[in-house]
């Protein structure tokens, strides 16, 4: 059992109150999990200040300020570090591609979580209202964003073992299920060149998406073709720049509930998510149809 | 709240004197939004027998197990969508849900009558050994798995594996049915006016004869509805795994 949520605003003026937004369906979630937490945040000028790229990451030994003057010094550009929770935010002046390799090189021991111009994922482990704290998740602002609670069943509780998932630039997922031939999938994608961070089985969904991005498919296809692949249980989450998209397995156990106003869509595993989100009552609210893919673009 | 109750019937918890004046019974209201499940499933529970009290309960939010193992002939309506298992375990009581149903609403009810009038998730009605389910929206997927004697009322479609392995009772779907309508399926009844994405194991197609026409003409009145009954199909067990037969063996 894990939570999810994700809040894609369409109204502008809503903006401003997405972090608040999300905590309220994140912290409902922590029912549903609390071994771990996450978000993914989108179009935040504090985690995606304009004309900069945005890196994310765990598990990083030294402090916030000496990591940022080793990455800079790869780089070659000032590089800006703070530490939010358990997670490490940096950003520069560059494209996501080179400030993520200056990270890796300069802070080997430490996982990307995030790269782009408008995603920053903050997440760890421990409880997901003490966590939406350590992030100062209700300050947040944005487009749209994602939430995940987690009840660890098949990998350890680990922050890279948390959600979301990102592994393509501004792409991110979360997942409630799991995943029962990733191994297969894992070996495939290693075998063409994709590195993993993770013993997670949802990596590997966001692995595999992400490879299909890269080859050209937007994210329906690449939903579509993720139910044909992967076996096992799924409702995910899968948001890029761009869209915000649900899409849940044939058998489709796992709950998922969707609720649409004028003023934004929002997804969530249970109902009560939603019930802090303004003009809810007179929301369209349904259920997802199996191995439909559901998308939403801005 | 949560005061408990010790001279009934009239000093119940959140009685209300307009809700009394109004149906002439006695009754409470529970706000959610102040109030808890338990408190409300306390009150409801200590109903003392032959009980017709109304309550009316705001504000649900969503929140999972409201008005769960009744057992005396109450009213309650409940204004705005509901989560997991609502009217559950029901005996004799009427359950009215102005909203949607999460998961497993009226799960293994026993008697009485539970009424979504919107949507519900899935399972609704499962194990259900009694009573009336009526579904104004969709089910989605496994209405009325594993049914023992409940009869079941959809307005609109259901989901798929509806009536898996369904045992007694009528399921009546006024929309469509998804896939796997019926796998193995006992002697429940199924009655679809749309059409169905396709049959489970052993369930088949049947006969409408006068005995199911005036039976579903029942049903469809008792839930409220005007469809004609001439309009529906019925689809039950071709009763092949009832016994195990080794040809069978890939059908289980």
């Amino acid at each position: 059992m894990c939570g999810i949520a994700g809040l894609h605003l369409r109204d502008e003026q809503l903006q401003p109150h997405l972090g608040e937004l999300l905590g309220s369906m994140l912290c409902q979630a922590a029912e549903r999990g609390t071994d771990a937490a996450g978000v993914g945040i989108y179009g935040d000028p504090g985690l995606n200040p304009a004309g900069r790229s945005t890196v994310c990451v765990i598990d990083v030994a030294r402090g916030a300020d000496e990591s940022a003057g080793a990455v800079a010094a790869l780089l070659g550009a000032p590089v800006t570090g703070r530490a939010s929770g358990q997670t490490m935010v940096f950003t520069a002046a560059a494209g996501p591609q080179e400030l993520a390799a200056a990270v890796r090189t300069a802070l080997p021991e430490a996982v990307l979580t995030s790269r782009g111009t408008s995603l920053a994922v903050l997440k760890g482990t421990g409880h997901p209202d003490d966590l939406a704290s350590t992030f100062r998740l209700a300050e947040a602002t944005g487009y749209q964003g994602v939430a995940h609670t987690r009840m660890a069943t098949e990998s350890a509780v680990t922050p890279t073992g948390s959600h979301p998932y990102s592994v393509g630039p501004d792409q991110c997922i979360v997942h409630n299920g799991s995943f029962s031939n990733h191994a297969t999938i894992r070996r495939e994608l290693v075998a063409e060149g994709i590195a993993f961070d993770s013993e997670n089985d949802t990596e590997v969904g966001a692995r595999f998406v992400a490879h299909q991005l890269t080859q050209g498919a937007d994210v329906h296809k690449a939903l579509r073709l993720l139910c044909e692949r992967f076996d096992g249980f799924y409702t995910l989450l899968v948001a890029t720049e761009n869209s915000f998209a649900v899409v849940r397995d044939a058998i489709a156990c796992k709950p998922a509930v969707i609720a649409e106003t004028d003023r934004w869509v929002a997804m969530a595993s249970e109902y009560r998510y939603l019930t802090g989100l303004p003009g809810i009552d007179n929301a369209r609210v349904f259920e997802p149809e199996p191995e439909v893919v559901y998308a939403w673009e801005r | 709240m949560g005061t408990l109750i010790t001279d009934l019937p009239t000093d119940r918890p959140n009685a209300d004197p307009e809700l009394v004046a109004a149906t002439g019974t006695c009754a409470a209201r529970f706000d959610l939004a102040t109030a808890t499940v338990r408190a409300l499933n306390a009150a409801l529970h200590a109903e003392p027998e032959g009980s017709s009290a109304a309550y009316e309960v705001s504000h649900p939010r969503g929140a999972h197990s409201i008005a769960v193992g009744i057992n005396r002939p109450v009213s309650v309506r409940i204004d705005g969508h509901v989560g997991y298992y609502c009217a559950g375990m029901n005996q004799q009581a009427s359950v009215e849900i102005h909203g949607n149903a999460g998961v497993g609403v009226a799960e293994n009810m026993m008697s009485g009558r539970v009424h979504v009038h919107g949507d519900a998730s899935q399972a609704a009605g499962a194990t259900a050994h009694g009573g009336l389910l009526v579904v104004d929206g969709n089910a989605a997927a496994r209405c009325g798995i594993s049914m023992k004697g409940v009869d079941i009322v959809v307005g609109g479609n259901v989901g798929h594996m509806s009536g898996f392995m369904a045992q007694a009772g009528r399921l009546v779907v006024c929309g469509d049915a998804g896939d796997a309508l019926g796998d193995s399926v006992y002697e429940t009844r199924i009655y679809v006016k749309g059409t169905v994405a396709s049959l489970g194991a052993d369930c088949i197609r049947k006969p409408m004869r006068a005995e199911h026409l005036a039976e579903l003409a029942e049903l469809l009145a008792a839930a409220g509805r005007d469809d004609d009954p001439a309009d529906f199909t019925r689809y039950g067990s071709a009763r092949t795994l009832y016994s195990f037969h080794v040809d069978n063996a890939a059908s289980y």
